[in-house]
């Protein structure tokens, strides 16, 4: 077999310029380049050293472009992606988990420093990760323009001529017929033209050419991927992402300052903040309560009512985990949900120092909570000035055997456990502090002989401080939700390059681009000889049938005949070839 | 849920474990066919294709003249000939596992007939646990594996139905199939149960059904694509002379210490039987091609359709959570192998190693992921 893997994988010499340009794939640039490649001759004196490094200095600017825009170059960035893409996946990431990056750190001493500087903490906005998408989508903009404008040529131009040899293409047929040449021609120009091939006509055959969406639809997806890219980066850019805690009946108004926790893209400024607000009416979670999943959620909802600045007429809705509120370019995600129990504390004189909801820190899945109340405005029974402190946890099931710890996530036997403390808060000093803490260095916890003075409380139950120092009444429960409140421009963007990207790659697999042509020359013996021949890109499959087909279509306008003997037909020469095989 | 209910759910997830325990047996059956198909199939003429080779040279002369063989009579519809693409050899399909046995054809029936029996088991056991969790069967890795495997197995039995010439995946078939059921009884097995409020979403059910049945065609592309290069390197040797009792007297000609080559040589001559038998390199590089190809946006429309839940369920459509990451990586390295198939140098081998990579990024992403790193995506336990 002469034909081996060493024979170069180029176009036929036999099939020429009719194979060219069946893709607008890049050219491969196989020349190579070394120092005065580009210069050429160097003229004596200055003069002539400035114009040689200029034309040396273009030269390799632009040897540097054709390599980034070829396809080699475009393949050898697309694998570094996929490599560069894995240690995000392996290393924590600050962006998608500080707190987890944060423990990894301290786990890992001596190598997260070396981590650090490589930017493995942050991949994806690493400076080497950015280097290799840049020039990714560098080359990719540099290789679309030259392929769109190619193929607008191919569009405007007409399908190339027929070759030579058609026997000599992957794909042909002939036979003999008596019906005139002109006659087949104009016969299989409007068989070709009614399968919607576009078809050109010269000297003794018909050119046609199909499948052109294909190439259209590689440019739309390449296209597509820079659109992506942008939505993305415009996303990143201005996007806004807030987090408020709301007790049921609470109330929030979407400016800064109402947030608990604000992270927003450099280009962000609080203007753009939607007009908009809600107050949550009531939540709602339910969890598996037998089988071996037993206390995993359900369902979670929260009842809201809304208004949107535009009209400001409240409307109600539910928001549930993956179905957020949309209004005013936001969304409102629910991200989390705890109980937050209500209490009433008096102080020594028996006035109220505080009647709330105490939003309290989930601390398991159980919804066992950490519990932290402060009082600062009280008096004691003589009428002096004092802070008063409580904590300890809220257990929504509690059993006898461990009352510490709640059992089932839904309020089944809820209990509050506390224990008080009077002095300084701290919160006087300026110090920002944190509503789930209580510092307790400036203060004493009130005692019960020699133990620490703690009751374990239900709903109802009021505990009453040593020395008349105040009571606390633990009046009820009432859920909390946390919301996530999101602004991301550019993401319809996104979408519209996903969808068109789709589109693109589907026409760009599906749809097969392919030349026929057909010639039709008297032979020796005066009839007709019809040669039909099929050209594709070498994975298409079906070429040989398209042209099994248009044959048989094509024969009742040039009905076959045996030629006379001797035979005068290109089918003794082919036999001699080789690298002929019958695979029909 | 009732009580009552649930007890019915619990009959049908026992009734569902049953039908899988019944389906592997069955696998197991149709395996053992397979084997004997390939064990007959190797006692028929060996060498075959070596022989085809002298002769294909002379068929299209023969096939004209037949052609042009009754005088003036009107001809049927003319014969249409093709010619394989440049540079690649002119070797054809080999016969198949049966070879020319006829009862290695008959196993192969049979283990094909096995195929379907177990397939529909296998199906039966995957509706059961549907119908006992009330929701899709993909909330966990063991009804993910089990439904992966009988979306494989659909994919192989749909192909055949299509009529492609695919009988040559029987064995590996069968063998990937007791794998992955043997791995999700064995380890995986979760109790049957409901989903986080998190995965409750139709868009789980149209992302988790694409990545399915994109890793289902996937695995065919696979294989065949590790087949293709078993193939190639056995036609290499054919073209030059190196089967049969070339690759005797070529091994006896090595000296003893080429220790390697030794070895290369000597597995060459345990398989060249079998590999003699398989569809032609192009063939096989050709089918591949063609399921990646098709697969490819099928995998684009996965990676979208989890965006646009992730940015239901989590406020952003993508966080490089590491499944995410991994969906990403896969997608790049498939783009890498329809690249390299229109780059000049990195066509054939080349880019059938990228193949591969690929394939292995998306059995990562499953594994690999849900094993080794947790995100957003670990949910209702291993
Ligand atoms: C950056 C430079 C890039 C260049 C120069 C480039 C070039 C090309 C060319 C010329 C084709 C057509 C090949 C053919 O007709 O067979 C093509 C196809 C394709 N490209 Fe790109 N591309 C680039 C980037 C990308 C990127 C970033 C992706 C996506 C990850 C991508 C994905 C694809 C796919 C899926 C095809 C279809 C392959 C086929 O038709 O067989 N390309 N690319």
């Amino acid at each position: 077999m002469a034909k081996t893997e060493t024979t170069p994988a180029t176009e036929d010499k036999d099939i020429g310029v009719a194979g060219s340009q069946l893709s607008t794939a890049p050219a491969e640039d196989g020349g190579q380049a070394v120092p005065g490649s580009f210069g050429g001759v160097r003229r004596p004196g200055a003069l002539g050293w400035l114009a040689w490094s200029g034309r040396e200095a273009v030269g390799w600017v632009r040897w540097f472009w054709r390599q980034l825009t070829s396809m080699r170059v475009a393949l050898i960035l697309l694998f570094l992606l996929s490599l560069a893409t894995i240690p995000g996946s392996l290393v924590p990431q600050t962006s998608v988990d500080a707190v987890k990056a944060e423990n990894w750190k301290k786990a890992h001493e001596t190598v997260a420093s070396v981590y650090d500087k490589l930017g493995l903490f942050h991949v994806y906005t690493s400076v080497w990760f950015s280097a290799i998408y840049i020039l990714l989508f560098t080359s990719l903009v540099g290789c679309i323009i030259p392929r769109t404008w190619q193929f607008v040529g191919q569009l405007r131009g007409r399908p190339p001529g027929a070759p030579k040899r058609l026997t000599r293409l992957p794909v042909h047929t002939t036979w003999h017929t008596e019906a005139e040449p002109e006659q087949v021609l104009a016969a299989a120009r409007t068989l070709l033209k009614k399968r919607r091939f576009r078809t050109d006509a010269s000297g003794d055959a018909v050119a046609a050419e199909k499948g052109y969406l294909r190439e259209a639809g590689n440019l739309v997806f390449h296209i597509a991927l820079i659109v992506m890219l942008l939505a993305f980066a415009s996303g990143q850019l201005w996007k806004s992402e807030g987090q408020k805690l709301m007790v049921e009946g609470d109330k929030f108004s979407n400016t800064l300052t109402q947030y608990d926790d604000f992270k927003s893209g450099s280009l962000f400024t609080s203007d753009d903040l939607g007009p908009f607000g809600f107050t949550m009416d009531s939540f709602e979670g339910t969890y598996e309560r037998t089988g071996p999943q037993r206390g995993t959620p359900r369902k979670y909802e929260a009842g809201v009512t809304y208004w949107d600045g535009a009209d400001g007429a409240p409307k109600k809705a539910t928001i549930k985990v993956n179905e957020p509120l949309e209004t005013a370019g936001s969304k409102v995600y629910l991200i989390g949900h705890g109980y937050a129990p209500v209490v009433t504390v008096r102080d020594g004189k028996g006035e109220i120092a505080f009647r709330g909801a105490v939003a309290s820190l989930p601390l398991d899945a159980n919804v066992t909570e950490s519990t932290v109340i402060k009082v600062p405005d009280t008096r004691d029974k003589d009428g002096n000035k004092t802070q008063l402190g409580f904590k300890g946890l809220f257990v929504p099931t509690q059993v006898p055997e461990m009352p510490m710890v709640s059992k089932f996530p839904a309020l089944d036997n809820p209990r509050l456990v506390l224990t008080a403390y009077r002095g300084s808060l701290g919160i006087d000093s300026g110090l920002p502090q944190s509503v789930y803490q209580l510092d307790v260095s400036k203060m004493k916890q009130y005692k019960n002989g020699k133990r620490p003075f703690a009751q374990n409380l239900k709903v109802g139950d009021t505990m009453t401080l040593p020395d008349g120092a105040g009571t606390l009444k633990f009046e009820g429960i009432k859920p909390w939700a946390t919301f996530q409140v999101s602004q991301q421009p550019g993401n319809s963007m996104a979408l519209v390059g996903a969808v068109a990207a789709l589109v693109g790659v589907a026409g760009s697999l599906f749809i097969q681009r392919r030349r026929v042509w057909v010639r039709a020359v008297r032979g020796a013996d005066g009839r007709t000889v019809v040669e039909m021949a099929g050209l594709g890109r070498s994975e298409s499959a079906k070429l040989p049938e398209e042209i099994g087909d248009l044959a048989g279509a094509l024969q009742p306008d040039a009905p076959p005949v045996a030629p006379e003997e001797p035979t005068e037909s290109a089918q003794p020469e082919d036999s001699a070839d080789p690298s002929e095989g019958a695979r029909a | 849920m009732t009580s009552i209910a649930a007890a019915a759910n619990e009959n049908l997830a026992n009734i569902s474990n049953v039908l899988i325990y019944s389906a592997m047996a069955v696998y197991t059956l149709a395996f053992l066919a397979h084997i004997a198909e390939w064990v007959f199939g190797s006692r028929s003429a060996v060498g075959r294709t070596a022989a085809a080779l002298t002769v294909e040279a002379q068929a299209p002369a023969a096939a004209a003249k037949a052609a042009q063989g009754g005088g003036t009579a009107v001809l049927e519809r003319p014969k249409v000939v093709t010619r394989s693409a440049v540079g690649s050899r002119d070797i054809p399909d080999g016969p198949g596992a049966a070879g020319t046995s006829e009862k290695g054809d008959v196993y192969g029936r049979i283990a094909i007939s096995l195929t379907v029996l177990a397939f529909l088991l296998h199906a039966g056991a995957v509706l059961t646990r549907a119908l006992s969790v009330e929701r899709a069967p993909w909330g966990n890795m063991y009804e993910f594996s089990t439904t992966f495997g009988m979306v494989v197995v659909a994919v192989y039995l749909g192909l055949l139905v299509a009529k492609k010439n695919v009988r040559w995946l029987g064995l590996p078939l069968t063998t990937t199939i007791l794998l992955d059921l043997g791995l999700a009884l064995s380890v995986l097995y979760t109790d049957s149960d409901q989903l986080v409020p998190a995965l409750h979403s139709y868009w789980l059910w149209i992302h988790v059904s694409c990545a399915i049945l994109s890793g289902a065609a996937l695995w065919v592309g696979a294989c065949s694509t590790l087949m293709y290069l078993i193939r190639d390197g056995y036609e290499a040797r054919l073209v030059i002379g190196r089967t049969g009792a070339g690759l005797d007297r070529y091994l006896a000609e090595l000296p003893q210490d080429r220790k390697y080559a030794r070895l290369k040589a000597k597995i060459a001559r345990g398989t060249d039987n079998p590999v003699s038998r398989l569809p032609a390199a192009a063939t096989l590089d050709k089918f591949a091609y063609r399921i990646n190809a098709t697969v490819f946006p099928l995998w684009t429309f996965t990676i979208v359709a989890g965006a646009i839940w992730a940015e239901a369920a989590w406020g952003r459509y993508w966080g490089w959570d590491p499944k995410e990451v991994w969906s990403f990586i896969t997608w790049v390295a498939y783009a890498c192998y329809l690249h390299a198939r229109a780059t000049a140098g990195w066509k054939g081998r080349k880019a059938a190693y990228i193949a591969l990579a690929a394939f292995a990024c998306y059995i990562f992403n499953y594994y690999g992921v849900n094993i080794f790193v947790t995100g957003k995506h670990s949910y209702a336990g291993v």
